[in-house]
């Protein structure tokens, strides 16, 4: 089904199952254990050995010796691969770095080697006697020294997000220089990592010279693809499997080393291998979000209109890697006649930056978000009133391309008034409870929706059962329930009579989960597959498919009505199709819109910031499933504070790595961090953006989240931080005096 | 992980002479040992499995003090109706600790043991004086916020992360052992840790075999009890710094200040600062503070804190 006009009026409006709040129906599964992820696999790999992952000590460099006798000489052991004995390896389109590296090393705790015993236990104690000799060499660790001779480059995060090296409209220098009120003002965010709580997990079994790989990962296809080219074999060889996920954030985009480094390890020793990264290795291992340095120019008139505005943003990545695109939602969050866009890139020899949770906007708007309200302050404008003044309706860089739905204002409005933001002093270091100081801040939110193509297969059982298959994954997201409601809604039947099966290789291709396309897209496909086994039920039970209804188990049409489940008692009737997009992506910007307030306390002796409380208002199409969604974006907000607050992957500039590299380390938040969160959903329906007429939510959760608590860490101190996180060193010197 | 044996000791001072063995180490609630293990930061040997020693009883001294079975775990510790009320900053410290389900397994002299949390100790691939003696300190000019101010050496820089500590510090609590040939001392908490200086390995003064058994509290100080933890998220991370406090009500009392150092730390004449104030007391207690460029902030913090503590204790 190609998607070339806006949606008309279809089966999904009727929203009898479709928008409902519902459970999750893989709920059961995993809250009893009975939901297999990719490293307990007993049933189908009941012989499997254990792989242990060998990560290289030294940044960059060499191995000039890795000596193995002793490891292969201990109990239990089957084999240890290497670069030296796995034969030649490609690598994948989606990797910058090599995922088994030697003799050469890109970056700390690269692969390097996985030794495979008889127990866990055994590859564990016989990795310790692995004895690995280097020749370190010198790199590029400190990213303000690279950024001083980094070229402008330009940038695709593969999520939809993409920023040229440079973009001008106007004369941005001319306008900025006339302004009467202006800003000019330098933002940092550090190094985030995904920290996910269920780490890289795959179990490898080869049939032959065929590979069965469960495995956790985000999008089959894309990992499918890269596995067989670091292979060199066959992509119809690999089956890929990937039904539960504990969570990616984007980490399991793409293609890791425990999926690699089992199927070898599978092959070497003869029999299945399953490898789970130990989670000192994670940080340094997989990829990350990048650090940026950014800097923010904004002049306005005296009424607040701006008139130019410009966003840079610098950032550093291993040889070949991309750029965080940070300044991309500034090329459409606000109108204003005179812009430029810049971002720069130096070479790091730190771990590969890649995409993570809003890649681009989320650090973008940490900053963007912070310049709005800072520049507010300057022209005595509410916070508020001042994104709604520069509110536009259409592209600032094309004005004649309209977004297909905006409803950023009444967002900001509504959460103003459902927050009480009107009790907020406009003056900051005003409200004092006790020992807090307390404070009030804003952002807006915004992230882009994007467009992928996304196939499924749909069954009508014998019993009358429908059955779903795509290879679309369930990252925690909701992706087993939605697409169950999309199918139950289309076909007429409750939801207890659909059963979903996704996250497989020997399903049609989804969009997969990522920059929160997942959920519109992959139901979308699920909706294209459903016309079509529509079409064929109409046909096998004599109806003309035209005018005819399916509900409560039945289909009608005329004075006729049916039980859906004749349409299969000689035989199941099977549909298979994918949704495909025209050009109304093009022709319209297809974009997410909220609003985020938030209250903090600041203690006047420590420093210490703490939450008080958090709203969201989304506006973000149709919400297929509100608790599913909230669930998105209250978590998207937790991972705000922690971006906000405490998350930084501390950067060794002598050796190259990140040094907090555990969850003691890196801390994330934990419950009591997380004080009473509200969501709100506006109505919405974006015909124009699937026949689903949704949008992601997922990501658009987290954006703006830090600047809003930033800006109230601001309002309760009066002392501007503009270095993420707001730990408590950033103002202690420049809090109020205690007596 | 390492190979090891492994022995359930019937009596302490069975438990204190197998100890002897090179390799050896005891294991009590093993909430620190074993996670060690598991990354090879340690490699025992031979483990000396300690929970059948029946230390676990919390029980009166004759001087009217508390006496604290070296295996009472940090869970009961800080319920116990005496402690809570006569000994507040203990039961707070340690409830600002861990998570509940650590406190449940972690024991009283397991966490007078209790090792660093520098990242560089954790991390194999970097030299750690204490890790491995003589290797170098990789900590000194990396990342160190989280690290030491005061008592430092040029060989190491780390911080006893314990809250537990910091409150028995500030009590005096006094330290009772045994040792292989069947002798027991009692070691004030003062003496018990070291300050790293050439040997950052050693950490304690206990002698080779010598087992923990109980600790003991002096009798009830009385005042106001005070434990202020800063951390940058509200639960489950060890401090930036804390404060232990006992403030009586004519503003005297004592103080002791957890993150800064090897050691719990506390200056006896910063004490007699307190009537004077947050800058006083630190002026003494941090007199010789040499911080690095990521936590020079410490300093001003234990005084900011302090200067919380005081205030709490007069409206209290």
């Amino acid at each position: 089904m190609k998607f070339t006009e806006p949606a008309g009026t279809n089966p999904i409006d009727r929203m009898t199952v479709v928008g409902r709040a519902q459970d999750r129906i893989d709920g059961p599964r995993k809250t009893t254990g009975t939901a297999p992820y990719a490293y307990e696999r007993h049933a189908d790999a009941p012989d499997a050995a254990y792989g242990w992952i060998i990560g290289a000590a030294i940044a960059k460099g060499r191995i000039r010796s890795i000596d193995l006798d002793d490891a292969r000489g201990a109990p239990g052991v089957l084999g240890i691969v290497t670069a030296g004995n796995a034969g030649p390896l490609a690598k994948g389109n989606f990797n910058t770095a090599k995922l088994l590296g030697g003799p050469e090393v890109d970056h700390y705790h690269q692969v390097i080697a996985i030794v495979v015993a008889k127990t866990f236990e055994q590859a564990r104690a016989a990795a310790g006697l692995v004895r690995v000799d280097y020749d370190r060499a010198s790199g590029s660790f400190d990213l303000d020294s690279a950024l001083k001779t980094a070229p402008l480059v330009g940038g695709d995060s593969n999520e939809g997000n993409k920023a040229p090296a440079a973009d001008r409209v106007g004369d941005f220098e001319k306008a900025f220089a006339a302004a009467p009120v202006t800003l000019d003002a330098a933002y940092t965010t550090p190094d985030h990592s995904h920290a996910m709580m269920e780490p890289f997990a795959s179990t490898a079994m080869w049939k032959g010279d065929e590979l069965h790989i469960w495995t956790s990962n985000q999008m089959i296809d894309w990992g499918r693809g890269d596995l067989a080219k670091t292979l060199g074999i066959a992509k119809d060889k690999i089956r890929f499997m990937s039904p539960y996920v504990g969570g990616g954030f984007g980490g399991k985009l793409f293609l890791r080393a425990d999926a690699i480094m089992a199927a070898l390890a599978a092959r070497d020793v003869g029999r299945a291998v399953k490898v789970a990264m130990q989670r000192p290795l994670m940080a340094n291992n997989s990829t990350h979000r990048p650090a940026t340095r950014q800097r923010i120019r904004i002049g306005a008139a005296k009424d607040g209109t701006i008139q130019a505005i410009a966003h840079e943003s610098g950032s550093g990545d291993l040889p070949g890697g991309g750029p965080e695109t940070a300044v991309n939602q500034t090329q459409l969050l606000y109108a204003g006649p005179n812009r430029l866009t810049a971002m720069r890139l130096a070479v790091l020899n730190l771990p590969e930056g890649n995409s993570m949770r809003a890649p681009g906007e989320a650090p973008g708007m940490m900053a963007l978000e912070i310049a709005m309200d800072e520049m507010a302050e300057k022209l005595g404008m509410d916070p508020v009133a001042f994104r709604v003044k520069n509110d536009t309706q259409v592209d600032p860089q094309k004005p004649d391309r309209r977004f297909s739905q905006r409803q950023l204002v009444r967002c900001l409005e509504e959460g103003a008034q459902r927050f009480g933001w009107s009790r907020r002093h406009a003056k900051p270091g005003q409200v004092r409870d006790g020992r807090w100081l307390v404070g009030m801040g804003m952002a807006a939110a915004f992230r882009n929706h994007i467009n992928r193509r996304s196939g499924a297969r749909v069954t009508l059982q014998s019993d009358g059962r429908v059955l779903v298959e795509t290879d679309m994954t369930d990252i925690g997201t909701g992706s087993y329930t939605i697409i169950a409601q999309t199918a139950a809604e289309m076909m007429g039947v409750g939801l207890d009579r659909v059963e979903v099966r996704l996250g497989d290789s020997a399903y049609p291709v989804s969009a997969g989960s990522g920059g929160q396309f997942g959920a519109a897209n992959a139901t979308a496909g699920v909706y294209a597959a459903c016309v079509k086994l529509r079409e064929a039920v109409a046909q096998t039970l004599g109806f003309n498919s035209a005018d005819i209804a399916f509900a409560g188990g039945q289909v009608s049409g005329g004075n006729r009505s049916v039980p859906l489940r004749d349409a299969a008692k000689s035989a199941p009737l099977t549909a298979e199709d994918k949704i495909e997009f025209g050009d109304l992506g093009k022709t319209f910007q297809l974009s997410t819109f909220g609003s985020h307030f938030v209250e903090v306390g600041v203690d006047a002796y420590t420093g210490v910031v703490r939450l008080r409380r958090m709203l969201a208002v989304c506006a973000a199409g149709r919400i297929l499933n509100p608790k599913a969604a909230r669930s998105q974006v209250i978590g998207a907000m937790t991972m705000g504070v922690g971006s906000a607050l405490m998350e930084e992957l501390a950067v060794d500039t002598r050796f190259g790595f990140f040094v907090n590299h555990d969850l003691a380390g890196y801390e994330v938040p934990v419950h009591a961090d997380i004080p009473h969160q509200e969501v709100i959903f506006l109505e919405e329906a974006d015909d124009k953006a699937n026949p689903m007429k949704a949008k992601g939510v997922g990501e658009l959760g987290l954006c703006g989240v830090g600047a809003a608590v930033a800006n109230a860490v601001y309002n309760a101190t009066g002392v501007r931080v503009r270095d993420y996180p707001l730990t408590l060193e950033k103002h202690l010197d420049r809090l109020p005096e205690i007596a | 992980m390492k190979a090891f044996t492994y022995e359930r000791a019937k009596d302490p001072v069975a438990a204190a002479r197998a100890a002897t063995r090179p390799g050896a180490k005891f294991l009590a609630g093993g909430t620190n040992l074993l996670d060690l293990m598991k990354i090879e930061v340690e490699t025992p040997t031979h483990l000396i499995d300690v929970q059948d020693l029946k230390l676990d009883r919390i029980e009166k001294t004759e001087d009217g003090g508390l006496r604290i079975g070296a295996l009472v775990t940090n869970t009961a510790l800080s319920a116990d109706e005496r402690v809570r009320r006569d000994y507040g900053v203990l039961s707070r410290a340690i409830a600002a600790g861990a998570s509940g389900q650590l406190r449940n397994k972690a024991t009283t002299a397991g966490n007078l043991l209790q090792r660093t949390r520098c990242p560089y100790f954790y991390d194999t691939n970097m030299a750690c004086n204490k890790r491995k003696p003589g290797s170098g300190c990789s900590a000194i000019g990396g990342y160190s916020r989280q690290l030491a101010v005061v008592g430092t050496s040029g060989q190491c820089i780390a911080t006893n992360p314990s809250d537990m500590n910091v409150a028995m510090r500030v009590l005096d609590a006094v330290v009772e052992t045994v040792n292989p040939q069947g002798q027991t001392r009692a070691i004030p908490i003062a003496d018990f840790h070291r300050l790293p200086g050439d040997t950052p390995h050693i950490e304690t003064v206990l002698q080779p075999g010598e087992l923990i058994t109980s600790v003991t509290l002096p009798r009830p100080l009385g005042g106001t009890h005070i434990y202020e933890k800063v951390r940058d998220r509200a639960s489950y991370a060890f401090a930036l710094i804390s404060v232990a406090a006992v403030v009586q009500k004519d503003g005297s009392g004592r103080v002791a200040v957890g993150g800064v150092a090897h050691k719990p730390w506390r200056v006896e004449a910063a004490d007699a600062q307190l009537p004077a104030g947050a800058k006083a007391v630190t002026a003494r207690l941090l007199a010789d503070a040499r911080p690095t460029e990521h936590n020079a902030f410490k300093v001003p913090l234990v005084e900011r804190t302090i200067a919380a503590v005081i205030s709490q204790a007069r409206t209290a």
